[in-house]
């Protein structure tokens, strides 16, 4: 072993050790911004029902205008963010809510915020405390605005696009 | 703790975590056969052995993830197995009963010093760790049967008092006499029979379930009420009744076992786990205000002159090399052994001269080593990291320093930091309060504990004992470690699984009111 091979193993093992540490990031970023081959496949259905525009269903949420996002503004999951997708999301201290909220003004089957017609609807599943979309106090299932707080006893929640 | 929203990448990536991991063990086992090549001249003995007993303990455990957790985080196994075979590349090469040269001489008949690190032990230990690692994630799968025999990250908090008295019991036994013993200096070992173990290391893990389950219920109470002075609110005061309970423990320790970094350790891992239950920065300063008091009030106390030695060791650590005598004047006088008369040893004539004895060499050495690395380190085998005492375990940093260089060290680094950043991103998207302070505390404690151990042999911070988590020559810190990472790995998948469906068919759904 000539002192010039030692050092080019050396530097090729450094190389090999942060080539690694590059690779465990590009795993991580295609976990934050999906892979190129995720978006490509993720976009393709967003592309293709563009020339049928006018004649879509009614009954899905339409992407463009309507909220994508439901943000906890308020109370100990604060910060926390979900993506609206088809399926309904459920608040409720049970464990197998979307969103389990602990707090003892929440009920274990609260509320859930389900899409109906293009809309979000909010329903309250029978809460002790009640749920309150804006300042009215939700007693049949209502639709919920965009940026309108509902609140689940400390927990307020809203839709954002 | 706002987050920015993890755009449910709710799809199994085990895929690509078996990528990272192949990649991992590539770079462990390049790690080998450097050593030899540049040590020994050629590819190294147990290069075979190691090439598979390394692969398939590693090939298990990602089995098991894929298989129980597949929706678990990517990167945790595979920078986890990384750190733990650089450890043991590291280890191998100190232990020099591999080494070619060795075995040539005790072959002709020579008779050579024993050395401590022990690379077939180290793997023994890998495979208990990892071992532990699939029964943890055993045990903890999802199982549909009886919800009270289930063992999830999550029914921890039904048992937090025991296991916070669990917690206590385990950091009292090394103080214990009969059981308990000092090695080198520190008193955190346990002796059962053969075996010796640092139930520090577990007691730590048990203390985040404790101070999860604690604050959960009362995170209410120490974040909502008190008075608000400029961008601070203060909590009132008996709300600062538990973190004064804590103090005072931690100065316990400090004071029992005079290891500033343990006290750390724990002090700010409640400190953190404060913040990320309340959200209230207030929490941070009086914490830090709490732990500058108390080891100024520390220094201050005559009886204590251990602690200030400590810290004048590594304010200035050169008087100190070889040996030194802290006089009570605070003047230090040399003892190394050139300065004494032939018979004469630095304690003994310390102890004459009635000072206080300590001895800086191990840490001046370490960093002499990492000088020696410079950026590019001297390359793995080419340098002479045995030099400094201890060089496989507490002091395994700055022997990778010196041959991985900077570059290197800044690698493993990075490694650590994406281990926490992955334990934090865990506890942004769990959904379950308990679980978020769980993997928060999780993760704190590996950063802290990464922080006081390099941050000590590096001369940031003073010098304390703890290993380092997975390069470290030792068992109950990979034992303790690997469970950490089935812990987060569980979790991660718990919170990166798609949510619970809600029943769609409203017909079938029968309302049953329990009020």
């Amino acid at each position: 072993m000539t002192a010039l091979t030692l050092t080019l193993i050396k530097l090729a093992f450094l190389a090999v050790l942060w080539l690694f540490v590059i690779a465990t990031v590009g795993v991580i970023r295609a976990d934050l911004f999906g892979s190129k081959a995720a978006t490509r496949s993720a976009s393709r259905p967003a592309r293709q029902p563009k020339p049928p525009r006018q004649q879509r269903a009614p009954a899905r949420p339409s992407r463009q205008s309507g909220p994508s996002k439901l943000v906890v503004t308020q109370g100990a999951l604060q910060g926390t963010t979900f993506d609206l997708g088809e399926a309904p999301i459920t608040i409720g201290r049970a464990n197998d809510s979307t969103l389990v909220v602990t707090d003892d003004y929440a009920s274990s089957r609260h509320a859930r915020i389900f899409a109906q017609d293009g809309q979000w609807i909010v329903e309250d599943l029978g809460s002790t405390n009640g749920t309150y979309l804006g300042r009215s106090r939700v007693t049949r299932p209502a639709p919920v605005p965009l940026g309108v707080p509902i609140r689940i006893g400390k927990t307020v929640l809203e839709l954002r696009k | 703790m706002s987050s920015p929203s993890e755009p449910a990448p709710q799809t199994p990536r085990t895929g690509a975590s078996l990528t990272l991991l192949v990649f991992a063990m590539v770079v462990t086992l390049a790690a080998f056969a450097q050593v030899g090549l540049a040590r020994d001249g050629g590819l190294p003995k147990g290069l075979f052995f190691y090439s598979v007993a390394l692969p398939v303990l590693a090939g298990t455990a990602y089995y098991v993830v894929a298989r129980f957790t597949p929706y678990a985080d990517p990167v945790l196994l595979p920078l986890a197995v990384l750190l733990n075979g650089i450890g043991l590349a590291m280890i191998y090469r100190l232990d020099l009963d591999t080494s070619r040269t060795k075995i040539a001489a005790v072959a002709a008949g020579q008779k050579l010093a024993e050395d401590e690190a022990k690379a077939l032990t180290q793997l023994q230990w890998t495979f208990i760790g990892i071992a532990l690692f699939v029964i943890a994630m055993i045990m903890m799968r999802d199982t549909k049967g009886d919800q009270r025999f289930t063992l999830t990250p999550k029914t921890l908090q039904r048992s937090t008092y025991t296991l916070g008295a669990l917690a206590i019991l385990l950091l009292i036994l090394p103080i214990v006499p009969g059981i308990g013993g000092e090695v080198n200096g520190a008193r955190v070992w346990v002796f059962i029979g053969p075996f010796s173990v640092q139930p520090g290391e577990f007691a730590k893990l048990l203390l985040v379930v404790f101070f999860a389950g604690y604050l959960v219920n009362k995170r209410q109470a120490l974040s909502l009420v008190g008075k608000k002075i400029g961008f601070l609110s203060l909590p009132r005061a008996r709300d600062l009744m538990p973190i004064l309970v804590i103090w005072l423990i931690t100065l316990g320790v400090l004071f029992v076992q005079k290891d500033l970094g343990t006290a750390l350790l724990y002090f700010g891992l409640f400190v953190s786990m404060l913040y990320i239950a309340t959200q209230r920065i207030s929490w941070v300063f009086i914490g830090t205000g709490l732990l500058a008091l108390g080891i100024f009030v520390a220094t201050l106390i005559p009886f204590l002159g251990h602690v200030n030695q400590r810290i004048d060791i590594w304010q200035n650590p050169k008087p100190y090399f070889d040996g030194g005598c802290l006089l009570d004047s605070g003047k230090v006088v040399s003892v190394a052994p050139d300065t004494l008369k032939p018979g004469e040893n630095g304690f003994g004539k310390c102890l004459q001269l009635g000072g206080e004895y300590a001895d800086s060499a191990q840490l001046l050495k370490g960093i002499y080593a990492l000088g020696e690395g410079g950026v590019l380190g001297t390359g793995l085998g080419q340098g002479e990291p045995w030099r400094t005492p201890l060089s496989f375990s507490d002091f395994i940093f700055d022997s990778l320093g010196e041959e991985l260089g900077l570059t290197g060290l800044m690698a493993l680094l990075v490694c650590y930091a994406l281990i926490v950043q992955r334990g934090m991103k865990t506890a942004l998207a769990a959904r379950d309060p308990f679980l978020k302070l769980f993997a928060g505390g999780v993760s704190f404690v590996l950063a802290l504990q990464v922080f006081v151990i390099v941050g000590g042999v590096t001369r940031l911070i003073p010098l304390t004992g703890l290993t380092t988590p997975f390069l470290s020559q030792g068992g109950s810190s990979l034992m303790a470690n690997w469970i950490l990472i089935a812990l987060l790995i569980r979790m991660s998948h718990d919170a990166r699984k798609p949510p619970p469906q809600a029943i769609q068919d409203e017909g079938m759904t029968q309302v049953v009111m329990t009020r």
